[in-house]
């Protein structure tokens, strides 16, 4: 939510100006940013031209912003003046005093660069520049400035935010409760098969929420199943009920729907269900549902526009196939599935599908769940089959047929290998396509304004503050370029960054097998949930990975995490106390290598 | 100097053969020295016994969590037609079946502690101990057969068991404790817990969880030494999950009724008057005492405490008898939990025989209590913080949230509840954490390592939330109790 905010690179100092963040001055009469000797840019750029058109970049950010914004010295008697000036007019200023930055020495040469000035101060009213102390007290004593102040509003909105997802619902309220005037627009173009959805996103919608609703209906499949030895007694067939589900979980999603318009109305972002496309520089086409096109003037964006399933470009995918965009609403149980692809979501759905009883299959081109730790990848596929999933590898779907219409009708879906020549037909009453998902950003007019995207994945390129190439243009959430989608925080500590980043030599695994008490006397399976963590031999065992399979396995990652944050290492693992009986106390007795073989088989508590 | 030094039948021998002990005994064997582990289970009042592995195994931890998950169940039954399955309701409870399978998942338990033991040729021996000397013990099997063993160190590591009330007429005679409570062939019934502790809060709550009208008597507060705003939610959640409370009181008699059933007598402190009622079965949960009655310490010289009668030990579990020593539940001072006493065991094994020098730190010892809705914590109660830091310098983050999982059959989630207690001054330092709410102790257990680590709310603020779980929660703490903002979270991000 700090995404406007320059980074601080290290702790702050005693007696350095107050704790405030230059992104989030309003309601502050002078603020003084940052509290540390910050600088504006990142390090990051190698080349110093780069570092000077990123200097660039951000300046005119600022600047673009509006409002009062004053470059200053602290101790330049002259800013202070200027200060005083409109303080007493009641005036809010972004102050950036650049004495107290890194960069503020390259500051200045880019301010000489656009305003011919290199002293301070230098100050700039709602975009424009005013000059130097002389020339603001002029331009006062005139009435100019005061014309210029209250100017304020050239433009409908302070923040407009494409995309009511997570990130972009949680930007504009951030900025609403801030005092600015913000407008979201969101709207969902119906899938292929016609399935839409309301306010918040694909988490909420066709994503995590109703995803794991449906985890859970499938475990309950197995707690009814581990209650008889429990003692719990019933002797009927238990079946599901696909509807009754389905339509319990529509019902949550429709509240959850409801609770982000009300929030919205609550802060006073103004919320209209349309699709935004930007037409010139800071202005929008906004087209509802009937076609009326509307426009909108903002001072600042941000594209939150997500992503959607992506298609396999075959005969009868679109006509015939749904995606996860369609399957946690759809109104008749799918049946006999195919799921094609292996990423988390492939394998999320099929693991549930599965765990109602259905027939499910898994069209795999390469490998499961690229990116995360292959070993612990390998481990669920498995564990996948044990239960009834079928694995079809190395093959690739050609083309899909209608056989009989119905719900759920027949589909005669023709797959090739990948490897040779060979084919397979088989018929399913659902095909599930979960091959990936493509950025929205390719017709929002974004060429129109000159915001780069990578053309090859359409997604948009960001500095570290979340700036696109047009300054007052930013992006959050799943279409930013080379950061890591909302997934789960074991993809930033796998296997791979650590091959990456030390080399297979340096680590130092540890593992074990284990079975969590409550599968003990439901008579499940042992030696099938498996812990791990990697460590770096050469940096005091800390550890740098950090994966479990089993039960709550969200539950018992979250707190780890936090403790990587804190600088985790082995020995501080040892001497943790477990918390007896769970399974996350394995990782506090963890005491075989990877490397020495030994068995992992867990015996005894 | 004994002049029988080096003379010594063992290297180590162990006295108890619970978690602390077994611990010790197979650290020592695996570094190659002649270990004994001498275990005896005196049988309870009711006659209840049990084979190796101590309390935890057998009538601790592991029966407790299978029940309690036996309970768990059934809210998940309960929930089941929610989530499209086709379950009749209500689904009818078999304590028999229950009962018989937790117990053959504890005897498989036994069993795999005599083979490690054996594979790691530790010696064990099925007698009651005393001590005869400082270096010697005597051995006395059920048969009365007669044995003495010598050795060069001894780990004293016998435990607790239940309290009875003594003095309340009855109570010995017709009451039972979590000594028996797992082991009961039958159905205990409608069923009195008598107390506060967490033994008494989890039993009543799977009691209640499997479907028996269940009451709890307590004096005064639940959960004395948690934090006392969680432990009140959690008797709130119990209370409106059906279970009874009669608070303020304290039971005076137990009388069986020619119908077999126990009547009950109780004072009521608040209205001083005085209460009756028929159970089926009255539990008492009232406490612990060590066990050390006939180990004839005196004979060997070791200190216990004259209030508690544990034993005394300094920070390298020694006793005042310089190679005696004593680790877990028996020892005055130390948390009575599993984990602590078997990594107490094994660091003492290894500075004994492994030329370590690592003390056991019970600093920031996590831990979760099993009641219906789980309470999870680790490092100091808000009271404690306010206590050792002052009002001013604590700050305090809650937050009340919904687990997901319980919005598709409409659970009240009016109990899930997270608090991180921390200094106020930045970048204020995680003193505690307490969370309400499933699967706590998976929850807690991370977090406890980021609390040893050094955690402050900056860092876990940094932390990437997993979605949709209820430890995100913890991460996404904003709300200050000082601020007086509503703690409810709504919706997600």
């Amino acid at each position: 939510k700090s995404s406007k905010s320059p980074k601080s690179p290290g702790p702050g100092k005693a007696g350095d100006a107050p704790n405030r963040r230059p992104g989030h001055v309003r309601g502050a009469r002078v603020a003084s940013p940052p509290e540390r000797r910050a600088r504006l840019a990142s390090p990051g750029p190698s080349s110093s031209s780069e570092a000077r058109e990123e200097l660039r970049r951000r300046l005119l950010g600022l600047i673009e912003r509006g409002g009062v914004v004053i470059f200053s010295k602290s101790y330049c008697p002259h800013s202070t003046r200027v200060k005083e000036l409109f303080s007493s007019l009641g005036a809010e200023c972004y102050v950036l005093e650049l004495d107290q930055v890194d960069d503020g020495a390259k500051i200045q040469e880019v301010l000489l660069e656009i305003t011919n000035q290199k002293t301070v101060p230098n100050i700039f009213v709602n975009k424009v520049h005013v000059g130097g102390c002389d020339q603001t007290f002029q331009a006062y004593q005139s009435g100019l400035l005061q014309k210029l102040l209250h100017e304020d509003s050239a433009y409908d909105y302070d923040l407009i935010v494409i995309g009511g997802g997570s990130g972009g619902l949680s930007c504009a309220k951030e900025a609403a409760i801030l005092g600015k005037k913000v407008m979201v627009l969101d709207f969902v173009v119906p899938s292929p098969q016609g399935t839409s959805w309301g306010l918040g996103g694909t988490c909420v919608n066709v994503g995590c929420v109703p995803k794991k609703l449906m985890h859970q209906a499938a475990l309950l499949g197995q707690a009814l199943h581990d209650s008889r030895k429990f003692g719990w007694e019933y002797n009927q067939q238990v079946t599901h009920n696909w509807e009754t589900m389905t339509k319990a979980i529509q019902n949550h999603i429709r509240s959850l729907n409801f609770g982000y318009g009300l929030s919205l109305r609550e802060k006073a972002v103004a919320y209209v269900n349309s699709y935004g496309e930007f037409v010139e520089h800071h202005k929008i086409k906004a087209t509802n549902k009937k076609g009326q096109e509307t426009y909108y003037t903002a001072a600042q964006f941000v594209i939150a526009t997500g992503e959607r399933p992506r298609y396999l470009g075959i005969q009868g995918d679109k006509e015939y196939c749904i995606t996860s965009d369609d399957l946690f609403s759809l109104p008749y149980c799918p049946g006999k599935t195919l799921v094609v692809g292996a990423s988390y979501v492939a394998l999320e759905c099929a693991g549930f599908l599965a765990g109602f009883g259905l027939d499910v299959t898994v069209m795999v081109r390469s490998i499961l769940l690229r990116g995360f730790d292959q070993e612990m990848a390998e481990k669920v596929g498995s564990y996948m089959e044990q239960h009834g999933v079928r694995f079809l590898w190395k093959f690739i779907p050609v083309m899909v047929q209608q056989l009989e219409k119905g719900s759920p009708g027949k589909l005669k879906v023709l797959a090739k290998s990948t490897e040779g020549t060979e084919t397979i037909e088989e018929v399913y009453n659902t095909v599930l396509l979960a091959i990936g998902r493509d950025s929205c950003t390719r017709k929002i007019g974004l060429e129109k304004i000159g915001v780069k995207i990578n053309e090859k994945s359409g997604k948009i390129p960001v500095n570290d503050v979340e700036q696109t190439s047009v300054p007052y243009v930013y992006a959050v959430g799943d279409i930013l370029e080379g950061k890591p989608e909302l997934t789960p925080v074991a993809i930033q500590s796998g296997k791979l960054l650590a091959r990456r980043l030390f080399g297979a030599s340096l680590e130092k695994i540890y593992h074990t097998l284990f079975w969590p008490l409550e599968w003990t006397v439901a008579g499940r399976e042992n030696n099938t949930c498996y812990a791990k963590i990697i460590c770096n031999k050469f940096d005091h065992d800390r550890v740098i990975g950090f994966h479990i399979l089993g039960p709550n396995a969200g539950e018992v990652t979250q707190g780890f995490a936090a403790a990587m944050k804190c600088g985790l290492t082995k020995q501080l693992l040892d001497d943790t106390i477990g918390i007896h009986p769970t399974c996350g106390e394995v990782f506090t007795t963890l005491e075989i290598t990877k490397s020495s073989g030994l068995d992992i088989t867990q015996k005894g508590c | 100097m004994d002049d029988r030094a080096g003379q010594w039948d063992y290297d180590l021998l162990v006295i108890g053969g619970g978690s602390g002990g077994l611990a010790c005994a197979k650290e020592a064997a695996q570094l190659g020295r002649k270990v004994a582990v001498v275990d005896y289970v005196e049988p309870s009042p009711r006659g209840t016994r049990w084979g190796l592995g101590g309390t935890c195994v057998n009538v601790g931890c592991i029966p407790k969590k299978l029940m309690h998950q036996a309970a768990l169940l059934g809210g998940l039954i309960r929930d089941a037609p929610h989530y499209g399955w086709e379950v009749a309701q209500p689904v009818p409870h078999d304590w028999r079946k229950m009962a018989e399978a937790v117990q053959n998942h504890v005897k498989s338990l036994n069993w795999g502690h005599r083979v490690q033991l054996h594979d790691r040729k530790v010696k064990y021996f099925n007698v009651k101990a005393g001590f005869v000397d400082e270096h010697t013990v005597r051995g006395v099997a059920k048969g009365g057969k007669e044995i003495l063993l010598s050795a060069d160190h001894i780990v004293i590591a016998t435990g607790g068991r239940p309290r009875y009330p003594a003095h309340i007429e009855g109570a010995l005679e017709y009451g039972i404790t979590s000594d028996d409570i797992f082991w009961l062939k039958e159905s205990p019934g409608k069923t009195l817990v008598v107390g506060a502790s967490y033994v008494a809060l989890e039993c009543a709550g799977f009691l209640t969880g499997i479907g028996l009208d269940t009451t709890v008597m307590m004096r005064s507060i639940p959960l004395r030494g948690f934090d006392q705003q969680m432990s009140s939610l959690v008797t709130e959640h119990m209370a409106s999950h059906g279970t009874r409370f009669l608070r303020g009181c304290t039971p005076s008699q137990v009388r069986r009724l020619p119908d077999g059933q126990l009547q009950v007598t109780w004072e009521d402190h608040t209205t001083g008057k005085e209460g009756t009622g028929t159970f089926n079965t009255v539990l008492w949960a009232v406490g612990r005492v060590p066990d050390t009655r006939s180990l004839n310490l005196e004979k060997a010289g070791v200190d216990t405490s004259p209030s508690t009668q544990k034993i005394l030990v300094d920070s390298r579990e020694a006793t005042s008898v310089p190679h005696i020593y004593a680790i877990g539940d028996v020892v005055e001072g130390r948390p009575e939990l599993t984990p602590t006493a078997v990594m107490a065991g094994r660091l003492l094994a290894q500075r004994l025989f492994g030329g370590s020098s690592d003390l056991m730190d019970y600093d920031k010892v996590p831990t979760t209590v099993f009641t219906p809705l789980e309470y999870g914590c680790v490092g100091l109660s808000e009271e404690e913080a306010v206590a050792r830091h002052g009002q001013e310098r604590v700050e305090v983050y809650h937050a009340h949230y919904k687990p997901l999982e319980f919005t598709v059959p409409g659970r009240d989630a009016s109990q899930c509840y997270v608090k991180m207690v921390c200094l106020r001054e930045p970048p204020q330092l995680v003193l505690g954490l307490h969370f309400l709410g499933p699967n706590a102790g998976e929850v807690t257990q991370g977090f406890a390592l980021g609390i040893k680590c050094g955690a402050s709310y900056v860092q876990v603020m940094q932390t990437v939330g997993i979605h949709p779980t209820c430890s995100e929660e913890v991460v996404k703490l904003r709300i200050s109790k000082r601020s007086g903002l509503d703690p409810t979270v709504t919706g997600c991000g």
